[in-house]
């Protein structure tokens, strides 16, 4: 044993020091990078506006505090290596600043693009700096309706999928109703759905649940139907009940497929949500959109979408999350 | 896996428990099966009958497909037999039971599981792993697997994930091992390890064995008797009495005997 130890050593040596220089170098571009975006401050705050802006202070501070982290970023890199994976993104901030830079230039500073359509950088921030309780409690409301709809779907769907994989009955009544109602999208029933429920939220969640739960139900449930029969066989021998089968390995044989019907149910919900919130809530991302055009403040509308976009963004990184916590034992996942 | 011979006898003998029940008898009468294919009867088992003594080890040869598998599950009580009736202690086998336990040519170990909890399924389905949770560590560390325990059965070698799956039978401390090819996928030295770690465990708890291979040297040098089938529907060609001490030489002159028999049986000895 030692001596296998001794003849790895050296080699195992070369790889910590291979190891040590894969940490990055102090990234150069940083400062490239830090000091173009310090340049845009400095044009945003020097040359004047054609349009009637307000803000343009406050985006120039934005942007000088941007360039100077990432010239504190470069620097810091030099003390403590971890900061130099910020590195990686350095041609990111590159980038932005050029695109930044075209925007600001084609709106507030010389109006190439007319003005009620297309909102410059200042407006778009003052859109939060004005508006941020409204838009704040907008968030709040379609995280709330989301969340309920979207639980109630993953739940039933999960249980009828796991009812349809395992009983032979269930499957025989349940699988031609699946068949025919399941692929219509859930915007379909929204005129029934609406007329039928007491209040347009409680249609809301309705329309929400249900677009999780189709694909969550049909994955589900060709999950616990593709499981080998080998599993089975193996956990019969071991003494396991009918109970154990299905709790102790349909489910779990089947979660990567149910996984697979989480995100897609998610993403037809996000699609329901702002639907169902254009039509019948009176707060809400949905709504906020429709309000905002109707008062054509088109800054809010792009403001509302990219709350919106960082919304869905973020629940599906946490989707992601969970699915690599409880998928831990697959390898080969994709990572998000 | 080296290591692992010489722990297992002293810890082990040590602790060996007297609850050791002796293995099973096990008796096959008259036992007919098949299989309908495209509305056609195939027939696979025809008119079957054997035995297996309290803690023998009864090694089953015959050509790939001729039914084994399939004789094996009926002693398992996967699936009933057509005609026929296996009993085991005089009784007839109704079902799946934790003290017939099987291990499959391929490990089919739960992939969502780690070897401990593989090993502890078994206990878990019972009920019975808060008792017995030492029971776990003890088995994992007789098939050397004890630091492989938090492991994930992707992360297993070939041989790993077979010895993982032998312990995953023997913690229901079985009185009937029943063996589908174990050894069939793993190269020629895990292969050898494990035969001799096989011979060790069952002359250490008693159980009875009833052993699928398609090795006929290896049928021969762990088995007590070696029962030859014919090819589908498998009938019973012979059964070979192997009365020698253990372990076991490959190049004795009884073994060397029996294996040309077997070939023969086989319709092979022309290949030798
Ligand atoms: N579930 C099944 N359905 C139909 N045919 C089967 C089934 N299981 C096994 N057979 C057939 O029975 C025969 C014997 O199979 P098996 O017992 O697996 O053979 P082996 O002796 O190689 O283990 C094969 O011809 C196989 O095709
Ligand atoms: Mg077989």
């Amino acid at each position: 044993m030692s001596v296998v130890t001794a003849q790895i050593a050296p080699t195992g040596q070369q790889n910590t020091e291979a190891l040590v220089n894969a940490v990055p170098a102090p990234p150069t571009l940083l400062t490239v990078s830090g000091l173009g975006w310090l340049t845009v401050a400095a044009l945003v705050i020097g040359l004047p506006d054609e349009q009637m802006v307000d803000r343009t202070g406050l985006l120039a501070t934005l942007l000088a505090c941007a360039g100077a982290a990432q010239l504190l970023l470069w620097a810091g890199s030099h003390v403590a290596p971890v900061l130099a994976h910020a590195g990686k993104w350095a041609r990111w901030f590159v980038a932005l600043a050029v695109m930044i830079t075209a925007w600001e230039l084609a709106t507030a500073k010389f109006n190439v693009l007319p003005l009620p359509f297309f909102a410059s950088p200042q407006a778009f921030i003052a859109v939060y700096t004005d508006d941020f309780p409204r838009l704040f409690d907008c968030l709040w409301h379609s995280l709330l309706l989301l969340s309920e709809g979207y639980f109630l779907g993953a739940a039933v769907g999960f249980v009828s999928g796991v009812a349809l994989g395992w009983s032979t009955s269930v499957g025989y009544w349940a699988h031609p109703i699946l068949r025919l109602v399941g692929p219509l999208p859930a915007t379909a029933w929204i005129p029934i759905a609406f007329f039928i429920f007491p209040s347009s939220a409680a249609a809301s969640v309705f329309l929400i649940a249900l677009a999780t739960w189709f694909p969550t139900t049909v994955l589900t449930w060709s999950g616990v139907a593709s499981v080998q029969t080998a599993y089975y066989d193996v956990a019969r021998t071991l003494g396991a009940n009918q109970r154990c089968l299905v709790l102790r390995v349909a489910i779990p044989a089947a979660l990567p497929s149910v996984f697979v019907g989480l995100f897609m149910g998610l993403g037809s919900s996000f699609a329901v949500l702002v639907v169902a919130e254009m039509l019948g809530v009176k707060s809400g991302l949905g709504w906020y959109l429709q309000w905002s055009q109707g008062w054509g403040a088109y800054a809010n509308m792009y403001a509302d979408l990219f709350v919106m976009a960082l919304m869905c963004s973020t629940l599906i990184t946490l989707l992601f999350k969970l699915r690599d916590r409880t998928l831990a034992w697959q390898k080969g996942l994709v990572q998000w | 896996m080296v290591s692992v011979s010489s722990e297992l006898e002293r810890p082990q003998a040590a602790a060996a428990p007297t609850r050791e029940a002796a293995g099973a008898a096990l008796r096959i009468q008259d036992v007919s099966h098949g299989f309908v294919l495209h509305n056609e009867l195939l027939p696979v088992l025809d008119d079957i009958t054997m035995c297996a003594e309290p803690g023998e080890f009864v090694a089953l040869l015959g050509p790939s497909g001729c039914g084994k598998s399939t004789l094996l599950r009926l002693v398992a009580g996967l699936d009933r037999p057509r005609q026929g009736r296996l009993l085991v202690d005089g009784e007839v086998i109704a079902g799946a039971d934790p003290s017939r336990v099987v291990v499959f040519q391929d490990p089919t170990l739960f992939p969502w599981l780690s070897v401990w909890r593989n090993a502890a399924f078994g206990l878990q389905a019972r009920g019975v792993l808060k008792q017995h949770r030492s029971r776990v560590d003890d088995v994992l560390s007789l098939v050397g697997l004890t630091e492989f325990a938090r492991v994930y059965p992707y992360q297993l070698s070939g041989g790993m994930a077979q010895r993982a799956s032998l312990a995953r039978a023997l913690v229901n401390d079985p009185r009937l091992l029943i063996l589908d090819e174990p050894l069939g996928k793993l190269d020629s030295l895990t292969r050898l390890a494990m035969q001799g770690e096989l011979t060790r465990l069952w002359r250490q708890r008693g159980f009875t064995v009833l052993m699928v291979t398609h090795d006929v040297e290896e049928a021969l040098l762990l088995a007590q008797r070696v029962v030859v089938f014919s090819d589908r529907p498998a009938r019973i060609r012979a059964d070979l009495y192997v009365d020698l001490e253990y372990p076991r030489r490959r190049d004795h002159p009884e073994i060397l005997r029996l294996r040309r028999e077997a070939l023969g049986l086989l319709g092979l000895e022309k290949n030798w």
